[in-house]
């Protein structure tokens, strides 16, 4: 399978470079001083493009590139491909699901303890050398506190199975009302925001989705509530949240994503009140092997027409 | 005259609020209707008085009760008692109570907080992304996977039960060490806190600091734990050998720790400060509204319940 040219848009993992390098004719994106001469140039050997959550093939990059059989996404989210287009055209396209579930769960939990009990706070407290005795700050307690989830599919389900054993009683919104869940439904965002004290954004990036946390959202959170954007950036409206968490009008935020990243306002940076992390909701060197391990899987069976392991398209 | 005969008839039994400056007692205006509060061992109800609360970390020491003749009762509010001297108290037949149940949701919270941080590096990447250097430096370093460790916790009580419970939901297995092996508990249990390291990825010390369990985290125990092992400590900073501790993270002998007690608190060594792979906390788990609301209920339904002759709520019991 040498001969079969495998373009990868971006460094995500060096296992997984590893492992195409040894398998396919690798094309490195990033490493091409001029990328539209360079994909001009191999177009007629790549039959496979890699991407992943921040980079996928988009129309033009499928328009360039005649002979694409197959895109594997390094991601559980694909609102970087043209999906519509792959299907138009008879492009296969595989993604992650359910590999990554467990940990971009448990940081939704982990930012959620760590804004509310100011556990980043608390550590540069003591990395600065000012810790005195009895010169201590009350923190909020997680355990009980009522969770919302905007989106409760698999990750969803995980973020509500560990919050429950926190004793913390969970709601949550999403299209439509789910059968099979005890939780409390709520027909609106801004229904389930004003019923919630943690709000947890964790529904796939679509149209309908996108600033589905809004400022009316945030006004119903209000100065007590906690946003946790595990999602996508574009979930959320930034700016927006920039002025209601200087405001007070939203008591704090634990962020993992973000409307431009890797640019993250700065207006954050002075905030005590929020937790700033570089979109690592499933950066674990066991799940990233996982993942790796299903990318190659997946082109492994096209090119040897078996079926894919996690076909979307 | 008449002073004295309000006293008299005063129906609110006498308590002392024995506290270190630096420690008040939060909502202490509450038990004021129901007890009458003094706080001074030098004044004259110190002879007849009977019950007293011990606030934070302040000492009850044999000299302490020796101010104390007609003493019968200690209610300390701390989970843990290291600073009472508890042998003292029982040869004079004075009963000890803790804080019971009213920190062990937000201890345990905060050992799964401390968990999750050095795991998945939440502190050290908010410091990364705060410093600006995300779009220069690219992708963060990949941190740990919490689902699957094996977690050994060194001290099943109150709180080591809900730390258990809580990472049983993220999918971890959980074993323990305790003083005796508890028949109601289905965790494997380990009679020595090495052998429990040598079977675990990660160590959460929760248990009461004693002359037993002092260092109970030494050398032996961090070998055994081993290159990719964690320490969370939600105890006491004595149940770790600190000096230990420190060369082993120092020389990448351990994974990583999340601390938010130590051994000479306030003092922190620096050396820890330097390091991505510990997180450090200023002895702050229990410290919510939510928690002194619920120690304020336990103090006082163990003075009720002393005054009242009735069994107390919390009389200290070492795990």
């Amino acid at each position: 399978m040498e001969s079969i040219g495998v373009l990868m848009l971006i460094p995500m993992n060096s296992y997984l470079e590893q492992e195409l390098q040894r398998r396919y004719n690798l094309f490195k994106l990033w490493t091409a001083p001029q990328k539209p001469q360079f994909i001009k140039g191999h177009a007629n050997s790549i039959r496979a493009v890699v991407g992943n959550a921040s980079a996928g093939a988009d129309a033009e990059l499928i328009e360039a590139l005649p002979r694409l059989e197959i895109v594997s996404s390094f991601s559980v989210g694909v609102d970087k491909i043209d999906l519509a287009k792959c299907r138009e055209k008879g492009i296969r396209v595989t993604y992650t699901p359910d590999v990554l579930t467990e940990d971009v769960a448990d940081l939704a939990i982990g930012l959620m303890l760590a804004v509310l009990r100011r556990l980043c706070e608390s550590d540069r407290y003591v990395r600065s050398g000012k810790w005195k005795k009895g010169d201590y700050k009350l923190t909020t307690k997680f355990s009980g506190k009522t969770v919302g989830i905007i989106g409760l599919g698999r990750i969803g389900m995980a973020v509500a199975k560990r919050a429950e054993a926190f004793n913390c009683p969970i709601c949550y919104y999403s299209r439509t009302e789910k059968s099979d869940t005890k939780y409390k439904y709520y027909p609106s965002v801004v229904e389930l925001a004003s019923n919630c004290q943690i709000l947890v954004v964790a529904c796939p990036l679509t149209e309908e989705t996108r600033h589905i946390v809004n400022r009316e959202v945030m006004n119903a959170l209000g100065p007590k509530g906690v946003l946790i954007n595990i999602g996508r950036g574009p979930h959320v409206d930034e700016p927006e949240l920039v002025s209601a968490l200087i405001e007070g009008r939203l008591g704090g935020a634990g962020l993992d994503v973000y409307e431009h990243e890797p640019e993250v306002p700065e207006e954050l940076f002075g905030l005590e009140n929020v937790v700033l992390l570089p979109h690592v909701g499933t950066a674990t060197v066991e799940t990233r092997k996982v993942m790796a391990d299903l990318v190659v899987g997946n082109l492994e069976a096209h090119f040897l027409n078996k079926p894919l392991l996690t076909p979307l398209v | 005259m008449a002073t004295e005969d309000n006293e008299v008839e005063d129906p609110r039994p006498l308590v002392l609020i024995h506290n270190l400056p630096s420690f008040k007692l939060p909502l202490q205006d509450r038990l004021i209707t129901h007890f009458r509060l003094f706080d001074s061992l030098a004044s004259p109800e110190a002879s007849s008085v009977r019950a007293l609360i011990c606030v934070g970390p302040t000492p009850v020491t044999a000299d302490t009760l020796d101010h104390l003749p007609s003493l019968r009762l200690v209610v300390g509010s701390s989970a843990g008692l290291d600073h009472v001297d508890l042998a003292e108290c029982r040869r004079r037949g004075i009963a000890v109570t803790n804080s019971g149940d009213a920190y062990s949701e937000n201890v345990a919270d905060y050992a799964v907080a401390l968990l999750l941080d050095v795991l998945r590096r939440v502190s050290a990447a908010d410091r990364f992304v705060r410093s600006g250097l995300w779009p220069q430096m690219g992708e963060y370093p990949l941190g740990c996977k919490l689902g699957g460790k094996r977690i050994g916790i060194v001290g099943l009580g109150s709180i080591g039960s809900e730390v258990a419970k809580r990472l049983v939901a993220f999918g971890c297995t959980v074993a323990y060490n305790s003083r005796n092996k508890k028949p109601s508990v289905m965790y494997p249990y380990y009679a020595n806190v090495h052998d429990l390291a040598v079977n675990s990825d990660v160590l959460i010390v929760c248990c009461a600091l004693t002359n037993e369990t002092h260092h109970i985290i030494n050398k032996d125990v961090l070998t055994a734990l081993g290159r990719e092992g964690v320490i969370i400590n939600v105890g006491r900073g004595a149940l770790v050998d600190e000096k230990e501790l420190v060369q082993f993270l120092v020389q990448g002998e351990i994974g990583g720790a999340g601390l938010d007690v130590f051994e000479n608190e306030p003092k922190v060594p620096k050396e820890l400060f330097a390091l991505d792979n510990v997180v450090l906390s200023p002895h702050l788990a229990v410290l919510t509204p939510e928690s002194f609301e619920a120690l304020n209920k336990v103090i006082i339904a163990n003075l009720k319940a002393f005054f009242s002759n009735k069994p107390l709520l919390s009389p200290f019991q070492q795990e």
